[in-house]
């Protein structure tokens, strides 16, 4: 967009901003001259604490054996598939991609609920397949970039990515490129003592595209086999900080290809991990899914929706918090957990 | 933030304000439509259930006021029962004798030390005497965070490398008293619910802080599982409340729905950006309003308050009923807006312009060039820019770094928006008779 435009968007921000001061005393001042005039003021409608919590808790009970109990019966109703449907969504598979599986599944008409239960699984897996999910290390030193929003796991899950390269022969090096989160580079260079690995690192603040260069210029000349790149958690939303990604990219390209973008996905996150991905995606090609956190109650389904609007894969899963806890996915097992309840 | 069932809010009652009455087909069909819309928001598959069996009940249910068409009926019902479901009121900390405890407890990644850091930073800024305690003794460097974010707000840390986390709150407590800090802000480390060795620890800590809050932070973009999360928490400890993380992203954060019902414990505060002042208190009705696509005038109208002058603002808003605001009156404002913030969140909070705006981005390169054009005309050229002849505009476009096209460009923009300004801020006026009621 050109100056032009903005200047009329900032004119009409600033026309709704001067209306809004302007109705803070119009409104403070009727406030005032309401209390005077004892206006009675809505009671809030009351309501335990105690009688939610009850109601949900029985709610996600219901729930939590929401297939348990659709499989267990015997009719192919409308009930049954909407159960179906509702535990696919419990599951953060979404509701699109719920609704459409499930119509699928109706499509090929099953004889019996354990013959429905069969095609769902099958369905699953199906759409979890054909991918390929080895890491891509190609050029040498290999560059993986590991991306996403904050608080996904992306240190940690580099620091277990290290363990594995290292366990496979290949000797890594810590490229610490988030300069932004206070002591990021600290929690990098904890892992790089516990496992041995070299960590480079900038200042707080330094230019994130100039560290991962000079960690790509480390490993290069110290004859390292993969540089993993770490980078600052960042809210897809943000434009400028999504544009300094794509930076860290191009810089690396200069000396070099950049054979894998990880993009870290939260599996206790729910839709949101559609929009991410597509931004990431966007901004610098991501070209697998690291999927963590998968050791606790979250089923991680949103995978299901990204792999099929994406076409991007994911690679490894996390699965704890110790240095082998990061496998690769494996889609039977995957969708098998996804239904446990079954 | 709520973005997307904003969208869809506005998707679904558009075509419901239309119509003249309403049947139970009509209000089973706008429900259904509001189910997928709470799904897609992550709202939990069973609390959707309740909260549209509440909604349905009060829709066909005896509370028919006459005053309303149906179609601003069920907005009216949808909006006060998300209001409801989201706590109702601002929920302040709560007061207590010095010094207050607060336990900040989560998932990890879900945003607790940074949290941490801005809740020190507001509850200084309040005059209060923050005390930081690093009792995340899992994460590697956790503790240097929370020292390098203690440095940044001024606020000091109670640490200690090697040792248990409940011996650290006992130490960092008897600190406290004796620097007589007023509140203690407890980091714990990030844990799994279902983790029993951690969440015994957590209890060992509580046991020995005493907390007058313990504030459980979730991620807005946590998906269905904010129900096992919150319900796990709820078990182990005293929740008194919740803070909503990372708010400022794009997520339509139905967890702050699912969290609300499950523990009962009212959202507190909610993080909105990556800076140590972006913490704010949640308020349901503003964030209901926001959902249901009314835009979020009233943080809008704080900020414009905390920021403008009111006097400046006043004549500025006749200027412009008057046609008469001139670039020397913008840039002054302009310079005003800057500091409530980026461009982007404040178009956000604006009813209407959230929907005709959502796809522009904004450029703040582009906002740059526009100020250095202003900035490279004179005062008098400011207030009256028919004296900007081809000469002026080629000074103008070499001052700035842009071509007398820009300038043109920018001139003639500016005329037209005017025009545009007069009659919205003339209605804007105008419209402030229904402002009083949504304030509460």
């Amino acid at each position: 967009m050109g100056s032009a435009e903005v200047i009329v968007i900032l004119q009409i921000v600033l026309a709704v901003l001067v209306i809004a001061g302007v109705a803070w005393f119009v409104v403070s001042r009727r406030r005032d001259d309401a209390a005077l005039a004892g206006a009675p003021a809505a009671p809030p409608r009351p309501r335990t604490a105690g009688r939610i919590t009850g109601r949900i808790s029985k709610a996600s009970q219901s729930l939590g054996g929401a297939l348990r109990s659709v499989f267990g019966r015997g009719a192919l109703d409308q009930e049954f598939w909407d159960s179906m449907e509702e535990a696919l969504i419990g599951a953060d598979v979404g509701v699109a991609a719920s609704t459409d599986i499930v119509a699928r599944i109706r499509e090929r008409k099953p004889e019996s609920t354990d013959d429905a239960r069969r095609l769902l699984r099958e369905e699953l897996e199906a759409e979890l397949s054909g991918r390929d999910r080895e890491l891509n290390l190609g050029s040498k030193p290999a560059v993986i970039m590991v991306v996403g929003v904050n608080g996904t796991g992306k240190t940690t899950t580099i620091a277990k990515l290290a363990h594995r390269l290292k366990a496979d022969g290949k000797v890594p090096l810590l490229g610490a490129a988030d300069t932004f989160r206070a002591a990021a580079d600290a929690q990098l260079r904890t892992w790089g003592d516990r496992l041995g690995v070299d960590v480079v690192g900038g200042q707080e603040g330094a230019d994130p595209a100039a560290v991962a260069f000079d960690a790509f210029q480390a490993a290069r000349s110290r004859g390292r086999d993969v540089v993993l790149v770490d980078t600052a958690g960042r809210l897809h939303s943000k434009h400028n900080l999504m544009a300094e990604l794509a930076k860290i990219r191009r810089v690396l390209e200069k000396e070099s290809a950049v054979d894998e973008v990880l993009l870290v996905l939260d599996a206790t996150g729910g839709q949101n991990g559609i929009s991410q991905a597509q931004v990431f995606t966007e901004a610098v090609g991501v070209t697998g899914i690291v999927l963590t956190k998968l050791d606790g109650t979250a089923r991680g389904g949103v995978v299901v929706a990204v792999e099929r609007l994406l076409g991007v894969p994911v690679k490894y899963v996390g699965v704890g918090e110790g240095m082998e806890d990061l496998v690769p996915f494996d889609p039977h097992e995957f969708v098998e957990a996804l239904l446990a309840d079954a | 933030m709520f973005d997307s069932l904003t969208q869809r809010f506005e998707g679904i009652f558009s075509a419901l304000r239309g119509k003249g009455r309403l049947s139970e087909a009509d209000v089973d069909a706008a429900l259904r439509e509001v189910r997928l819309a709470l799904l897609e928001a992550d709202v939990n598959v069973a609390v959707v259930r309740s909260f549209l069996a509440r909604v349905r009940d009060r829709a066909l249910g005896a509370d028919v006021s006459k005053s309303l068409t149906p179609g601003q009926q069920v907005i009216k019902i949808v909006h006060e029962e998300l209001v409801n479901t989201l706590g109702g009121e601002v929920a302040p900390l709560r007061q207590s004798s010095p010094p207050q405890v607060i336990l900040m407890v989560g998932l990890q990644g879900s945003g607790k030390t940074t949290t941490a850091g801005k809740l020190a930073k507001h509850l200084k800024s309040k005059g209060r005497r923050p005390l930081l305690v690093a009792a995340d003794l899992q994460r590697p460097a956790a503790i240097d965070q929370l020292e390098t974010l203690g440095r940044r707000v001024g606020v000091p840390v109670y640490a200690e490398r090697k040792s248990k986390p409940a011996r650290v709150v006992k130490a960092a407590l008897k600190e406290a008293t004796r620097a007589g800090h007023d509140v203690v802000i407890v980091d714990t480390a990030g844990r799994l619910q279902i983790d029993d060795a951690l969440m015994k620890e957590l209890a060992d800590i509580a046991k020995v802080a005493e907390p007058d809050e313990t504030l459980l932070v979730v991620d807005a973009m946590t998906g269905q599982d904010a129900v096992n999360v919150a319900k796990g928490f709820v078990e182990h400890t005293d929740l008194t409340g919740v803070v909503l993380s990372k708010l400022d992203g794009d997520a339509r954060g139905g967890a702050a729905i699912s969290v609300r019902e499950v523990t009962g414990a009212p959202v507190k505060f909610a993080g909105v950006g990556e800076g140590l002042d972006d913490l704010e208190p949640f308020y349901p009705d503003r964030m209901a309003s926001r959902i249901l696509g009314m835009g979020d005038v009233l943080t809008l109208i704080e900020k414009a308050e905390a920021t403008f002058d009111a006097q400046e603002a006043e004549k500025a808003a006749e200027k412009m009923v008057k046609g008469e605001f001139t670039l020397e009156d913008f840039l002054a404002q302009f310079q005003q807006m800057k500091k409530m913030g980026p461009l982007q969140e404040l178009l956000a909070m604006i009813p209407g312009a959230s929907s005709a705006l959502r796809n522009v981005e904004i450029d703040e390169q582009e906002i740059k060039r526009v100020e250095a054009i202003i900035y490279s005309m004179t005062p008098e050229e400011r207030r009256n820019p028919k004296i900007m002849n081809g000469s002026r505009k080629r000074r103008v476009a070499a001052g700035s770094g842009t071509s007398p096209q820009d300038v043109n460009k920018l001139l003639r923009q500016f005329a037209d928006a005017q025009k545009m300004m007069k009659s919205l801020a003339g209605r804007g006026l105008a419209g402030l008779a229904g402002l009083g009621g949504w304030r509460r």
